[in-house]
C-alpha cells in the first residue's frame, strides 16, 4: 500500500494545498491564459507555488495540470505537448516537496460529453486521460487527484485510465450544487450515489471539491460518509465569489474556514484543503486549527 | 378551467401528476394540454420523454395530415418543452435528460423550420451567443443554444473566446438585438462588462439587450456590469430571451 494511504489508514488527518488558479492569477497569469503552459515557460514560478504550499504546511500539493488533457490543451494549440506539460507539472511540485510529502497529479474535466449526449467516444476519452496520467507519473506524481467532475461516465474513465496506466493511487472528487431537491452534480448525481459509484469505479479516495462554501461542503461530506468507509478528501472554495469595486473577491477568510475544519473532520473528511479563492494563508490556518 | 382528466394522453397526465407541484403551473400546463389535440399531446410526450425518433415521425405525420407547422410547433413541441423546463428547474431531471429532450425538439423542428421560413414567418427572435474573450468553456453556452433553437429562436453562435469587437461586428452584420454572453472562469467574467462597455463606446448600447450566465456569474454581478438579464440555466435562458425580445419589440 502507498505511504499516503497508509497514513490515512493509521487515522491521520492530512492537509492538502490551496487553489492553483487563484495563486497563478495573483502572480501574473493572464485572464484566459493557459496555466499548464507556464510549466514550460515559467518553471521557477510553478516551483515557487508548490514551495509556498509545502511551506505553509501542506502534506501534499497538486500539480499545475488541471486542464492538462488533450481536450483542453488543444484549445490553446498545445495538443502536441501533453506528455511534456504534465511531466513538467509533476517535476516542479516534486522539486519543491520536502521528504515524505506527496505530489498529487491534478486531472480536471475534458469539457466534453460522451456519446450519445456529446461527441467524445469512451475510447478517445480514456486515451486522453491515460496520456495525461503517464506524463504526471513520469514527472514523479505519487497519486492522482481527479477533480471537479460531474459526470459518472467521465470520472470512471479517468479513474480507470489513471490506475491501469500507472498503478498509482487515485483520488476522485466531484462537484455538487445545491438545488431545490438537495445536492446534485450538474449531471444529477447525489453525494451518496457518488460515494458508492466512485468506490465501485476503483477510487482509493473519494471526495468533493469546488462549487459551494464550507458550510454546505460539511453537509456533502457527511452525506458521502454515510455511504462509504473509504477515505474522503475535500478541497473547499473560499466561499462564493462576489464583486467588490470591479474585482472578484472570495469572502471566506482563513480563520472563518479554519474555524469549521474540526467539524469537517467530524463529518468524515480524511484529507482537507482549499479550492478556488484559497491560498497559503488558508493552509496555514487549517494546519493551526487541526494540529495545534 | 380544464381538469387533468380532460387530457387524453396517459404519459402527459402522469408527468403532470408526478412532477408539477406548483398549483399555478399545474393549471397552466393542464390548460395547454387539455386544449390541444391528442396528436399534439403525443408530440409533447415524445419531447418530454426525450424520444427523438418518435418526435421526428409524429411531426412528419402531423404535417402530412395537414396540420399547420406553427400549430405543431406551439401545441406539440413547445408545449412539451414547458414540462421539461419545470422538471429541470425542480431537479427532477438534469443535463443528460435535458439534452435528450433538446435533441427530440431538434428533430421535430427540422421539419417545421423550412416550412416557416418558406412562408415568410420570422423566427421569434435572433440571438448572438458566445463565451467571452479568454474563456474556452462552452458546455453552458451550447446547452443554451440547443434550448433557444429548440424554442424557435434563430441563434448565431460565435463560439468561444469572443472579443468585444467580434460581438460588435456580429450585432451590426446580423442586425441582432439580443446578445447572450457566457463565462465559466472568474478571471474572464469581467470581460462581459468590457464587452458591454465596448458597445457603449460605439454608441450601440441602446440598440441591444445583453443576457449573461455561467457558473460564477450571479444576479448581482450581472447588474454590476450593466447587463439586462441574468439566467441561472439553459431553460431560464429561453424565458429571459423571450422576455427581452418582447421588451425590444414593445419599445
Amino acid at each position: 500500500m502507498s505511504k499516503l494511504l497508509e497514513r490515512i489508514k493509521a487515522g491521520e488527518i492530512l492537509i492538502s494545498d490551496g487553489a492553483t488558479g487563484t495563486w497563478l492569477q495573483a502572480h501574473g497569469l493572464e485572464p484566459g491564459g493557459c496555466p499548464e503552459e507556464l510549466n514550460a515557460s515559467r518553471p521557477e514560478l510553478i516551483q515557487q507555488m508548490a514551495g509556498e504550499y509545502f511551506g505553509a504546511g501542506s502534506d501534499m500539493v497538486e500539480t499545475n495540470s488541471f486542464g492538462g488533457s488533450q481536450y483542453m490543451l488543444k484549445k490553446y494549440d498545445h495538443g502536441d505537448r501533453i506528455e511534456e506539460l504534465n511531466r513538467l507539472a509533476a517535476e516542479h511540485a516534486r522539486a519543491a516537496a520536502p521528504n515524505g510529502a506527496f505530489v498529487l497529479g491534478s486531472i480536471g474535466p475534458t469539457g466534453e460529453f460522451i456519446e450519445p449526449m456529446g461527441t467524445a467516444t469512451e475510447t478517445e476519452m480514456f486515451e486522453a486521460f491515460a496520456e495525461q496520467a503517464r506524463g504526471l507519473a513520469d514527472g514523479g506524481a505519487d497519486a492522482f487527484c481527479i477533480e471537479t467532475m460531474s459526470d459518472y461516465g467521465e470520472i470512471s474513465l479517468a479513474i480507470r485510465a489513471a490506475k491501469e496506466t500507472t498503478g498509482l493511487p487515485v483520488m476522485a472528487s466531484m462537484t455538487f450544487d445545491k438545488g431545490p431537491r438537495g445536492y446534485f452534480t450538474m449531471m444529477g448525481i447525489t453525494p451518496e450515489q457518488a460515494a458508492e459509484q466512485l468506490v465501485e469505479a476503483g477510487a482509493d479516495v473519494i471526495g468533493s471539491n469546488c462549487g459551494i462554501a464550507i458550510e454546505q461542503m460539511i453537509e456533502i461530506i457527511a452525506k458521502m460518509r454515510s455511504a462509504t468507509d473509504q477515505p474522503i478528501l475535500t478541497h473547499v472554495n473560499a466561499g462564493i465569489p462576489a464583486i467588490e469595486g470591479g474585482k472578484i473577491v472570495y469572502p471566506d477568510t482563513p480563520d472563518h474556514m479554519a474555524g469549521q475544519m474540526q467539524q469537517m473532520v467530524e463529518a468524515g473528511a480524511n484529507i482537507v484543503g482549499g479550492c478556488c479563492g484559497t491560498g497559503p494563508d488558508h493552509v496555514r490556518a487549517f494546519v493551526k486549527a487541526l494540529r495545534e | 378551467m380544464a381538469e387533468l382528466s380532460d387530457i387524453q394522453n396517459d404519459f402527459i397526465r402522469q408527468e403532470i401528476e408526478e412532477y408539477i407541484e406548483r398549483e399555478d403551473e399545474r393549471q397552466r400546463i393542464i390548460d395547454i394540454f387539455a386544449r390541444v389535440s391528442p396528436a399534439m399531446q403525443a408530440i409533447g410526450a415524445a419531447i418530454v420523454d426525450g424520444q427523438h425518433e418518435t418526435a421526428d415521425e409524429l411531426t412528419k405525420t402531423a404535417l402530412e395530415e395537414g396540420i399547420e407547422a406553427l400549430v405543431i410547433m406551439d401545441d406539440g413541441l413547445i408545449a412539451g418543452m414547458a414540462i421539461v423546463g419545470i422538471k429541470f428547474r425542480e431537479n427532477f431531471i438534469f443535463v443528460p435528460e435535458v439534452l435528450a429532450c433538446a435533441r427530440a425538439m431538434k428533430y421535430g423542428m427540422a421539419h417545421i423550420e423550412p416550412i416557416l421560413a418558406a412562408s415568410g414567418i420570422e423566427p421569434i427572435g435572433r440571438v448572438i451567443m458566445g463565451t467571452v474573450k479568454g474563456d474556452l468553456h462552452d458546455i453552458g453556452k451550447n446547452l443554451c443554444i440547443m434550448m433557444l433553437s429548440g424554442s424557435g429562436f434563430e441563434v448565431i453562435d460565435l463560439g468561444v473566446d469572443v472579443s468585444p469587437d467580434d460581438f460588435l461586428e456580429a450585432v451590426e452584420e446580423k442586425d441582432a438585438k439580443l446578445v447572450g454572453m457566457s463565462a465559466l472562469l472568474t478571471t474572464t467574467m469581467p470581460n462581459m462588462g468590457r464587452t458591454i462597455e465596448a458597445f457603449i463606446d460605439e454608441d450601440l448600447r441602446d440598440d441591444v439587450m445583453f443576457m449573461v450566465g455561467g457558473a460564477p456569474v450571479t444576479p448581482e454581478f450581472a447588474e454590476d456590469m450593466g447587463a439586462d438579464a441574468y439566467g441561472d440555466n439553459a431553460v431560464e435562458c429561453v424565458d429571459i430571451a423571450k422576455r427581452l425580445i418582447k421588451e425590444i419589440s414593445d419599445e
